[in-house]
């Protein structure tokens, strides 16, 4: 399959002192919330995001659907170069790009019906030549609502019910990739199961991409193709999902599946277990900027900062000391 | 009380087993709420039974809609204005907490029950620093505000708040969400409360920090021999610090036990499905995760005999018209479905 979505080296920075305060400063005007970041992402594949809250996972995903400016690298989609882009010619690009935000009740307008919010893109891409309400309720037919639910309000909906309307209203224009931030946050796992299979079926009819966003490990373990791991700003590890559930070569991943608690109280926790705080953007650590909190450093990881390298045929990762080697040594 | 009309007259000391030195801290009976609504009477809670050990961690586990929140909301008397307690008794050493004096209820929450809340973004002031928050919250305390610091940074200390004495003039947007929570616990357990009630602290946090968290909970509630009562729709967080578990469904509580009889021999089929449903107990990878088919029923208009019958593949005839009573299913663990009244006697 060939790649819907290739970014390179990818920066996004916020600036968080301006005017005099940033002349006369000490330490660091801007945060980098997005620091050299490169993925591809296939067509009709899923692809997650994983890291800690902080660790620049929306604003990434924000930098992609060109809602946030990125100052430099690369966002390639279909081959055509979006960043730099004005709003204007952003915009055609926009239709193909489709953005689930994620709060299901909060992204959705109290004051509009359902009809207006799932059929509102037509509006702003200026298709109105359609039958809005036979689109209405293609698109509802399409996420398993009834099609009667045109009329109802957002705060007449469960929460799985305004998810479903999200993802209506993202396929509405028959999108090529769709960003989902959270899909399943604040849903009990029942209805977790049901947005997640949806979005997995229609991924199998559409062919769309898809680029999630979760906390929940298990979720990317069941649902997701390829995944890369966010620290401070950087992937530090990216690969094929069962690859690195299998074997996670940088201690942060480590880390972070270990802790999954699983759901058998006599499971043994064998959490690796990370000491000390995440550091401030605006003071990132010298070296390895993982060093400070990872259980086998080594004097070396305080001093060089390891680069981005390609272990293997399709997993990279930022470590100078991968797991593997690391529990051989120690 | 927030409905003091509606509290029943049931007097404190004939509330069997609820002694100060009983071994329960906290006794739910036959709690039934329900809010008045334009729709009609929407039936929250129904016949909620509950015991809180003492010194044990007790989660309760349900969905959205499941009664959770009106459950605590009786518990610390915070119920919204529209909410009636129709029946039923809260003892709390002694006392029942549902025909409790405002006054009394007052001086009961934030020192013997505490609470922590969901988001550590919002639960802390913003514009006071955490020292003033912390002495602030020790107000019934006679000790001068040098020994309140003090008291406060000894207990940041404890939850591992690197440096407290110096961050105590510091304002939580300058902490991270982790420490944040980890503050907010430490202003619940500052008093050593008998009763700290958790409502889902730890959904807001990655796995690194919510492992750190439970630990530290953990560790705590055994230092101050505390009980705790747990919320969370995270059943790897229940498994992992829970010592029992109630599971509810519709505003009833529809099994409990101990955390093994749980999430080894569940006997409701909710409890069941919901355990199926967790992407974390299948091992095999899959695109085509479990779900439950349908919807919670509507409160208002509640259905006739068991309330999980319209989702369950198990559902027999006399589960459409007849209530099914809670069944023992081994010590101390029982379950409310007709499946097991073949099987064993009426608890």
């Amino acid at each position: 399959m060939p790649d819907l979505l290739q970014v390179e080296d990818l920066q996004v920075r916020f600036r968080v002192k301006s005017g005099l305060a940033a002349l006369t400063a000490r330490g660091a005007t801007h945060i980098d919330a997005v620091c050299g970041v490169s993925f591809a992402l296939e067509e009709a594949k899923t692809f997650a995001l994983v890291g800690e809250s902080g660790s620049g996972k929306t604003t990434l995903a924000l930098a992609v659907a060109g809602l946030v400016e990125a100052q430099a690298g690369s966002i390639r989609f279909e081959g055509k170069e979006l960043r730099g882009l004005s709003d204007a010619a952003f915009k055609p690009y926009r239709r193909h790009i489709a953005m689930m935000f994620q709060d299901p009740v909060g992204s959705l307008s109290p004051r509009l019906s359902i009809r207006s919010l799932i059929t509102e893109p037509f509006k702003i891409h200026g298709l109105t030549d359609r039958d809005l309400d036979a689109e209405a309720r293609r698109l509802l037919a399409m996420v398993g609502l009834p099609t009667d639910f045109t009329g109802r309000y957002p705060h007449q909906l469960s929460g799985g019910q305004a998810r479903r309307v999200g993802v209506a209203r993202a396929l509405a224009l028959d999108p090529k990739l769709i960003i989902a931030d959270e899909p399943t946050a604040g849903l009990d796992v029942s209805v977790q199961g049901e947005v997640l299979n949806l979005l997995a079926r229609l991924q199998g009819e559409l062919g769309v991409s898809i680029l999630i966003i979760t906390h929940n490990l298990s979720v990317v373990r069941h649902t997701t193709h390829r995944m890369a791991i966010m620290y401070l700003g950087r992937f530090v590890e990216q690969g094929p999902t069962d690859e690195i559930f299998a074997q996670p070569r940088h201690p942060y991943t480590l880390a972070l599946l270990s802790a999954n608690p699983k759901p058998d109280p006599d499971a043994i926790l064998d959490a690796v277990e990370l000491t000390g705080e995440v550091p401030s953007l605006l003071e990132r650590p010298q070296g390895c900027e993982f060093h400070p909190r990872c259980p086998f450093v080594q004097a070396h990881c305080r001093t060089a900062a390891p680069a981005w390298t390609q272990q293997g045929a399709e997993h990279w990762l930022t470590c100078h000391f991968p797991v593997e080697e690391q529990r051989l040594v120690g | 009380m927030s409905v003091p009309g509606s509290a029943p007259e049931s007097a404190p000391e004939s509330a069997p087993g609820s002694a100060p030195g009983s071994e329960n801290v906290l006794e739910v009976r036959d709690l039934s709420v329900s809010y008045r609504t334009p729709r009609g009477r929407v039936r929250a809670l129904r016949n909620v039974n509950l015991d809180i050990p003492r010194g044990k961690v007790v989660g309760i586990v349900g969905e959205s809609g499941c009664g959770k929140s009106t459950l605590l909301g009786a518990i610390i008397g915070l119920l919204d204005a529209n909410a009636e307690v129709e029946s039923g008794s809260i003892v709390f050493d002694g006392r029942d907490l549902l025909s409790l004096p405002d006054k009394d209820m007052r001086a009961l929450r934030g020192d013997r029950v505490s609470m922590i809340f969901q988001d550590p973004m919002t639960t802390l002031n913003p514009v006071l620093s955490i020292g003033t928050q912390m002495t602030d919250i020790q107000y019934r305390s006679k000790a001068g505000a040098a020994d309140k610091r003090k008291r406060s940074a000894a207990m940041l200390e404890r939850v591992g708040i690197p440096d407290a004495a110096n961050r105590l003039a510091n304002f939580p947007h300058q902490f991270s969400g982790g420490m944040r929570q980890r503050i907010a616990i430490a202003m619940a357990l500052q008093s050593e409360p008998d009763l700290l009630i958790a409502d889902e602290p730890t959904t807001a946090l990655d796995a690194t920090l919510e492992v750190q968290i439970l630990h530290r909970l953990r560790e705590l509630q055994r230092d101050l021999r505390c009980s705790i009562l747990f919320i969370s729709h995270h059943l790897g967080v229940i498994a992992e610090l829970c010592d029992e578990v109630s599971v509810m469904y519709a505003g009833e509580v529809v099994e409990q036990g101990s955390v093994r009889d749980i999430f080894h021999n569940a006997q409701h089929p909710y409890a069941r499905k919901l355990l199926d449903c967790d992407p974390a107990r299948i091992a095999e990878k899959t695109a085509n995760l479990p779900t439950i088919a349908g919807d919670i029923p509507d409160l208002v208009a509640l259905p006739e005999g068991c309330i999980f019958q319209a989702r369950c593949e198990q559902a027999m005839a006399r589960c459409a018209n007849e209530v099914p009573a809670r069944h023992r299913v081994g010590p101390g663990h029982s379950a409310a479905c007709h499946l097991l009244a073949e099987a064993t006697v009426d608890a």
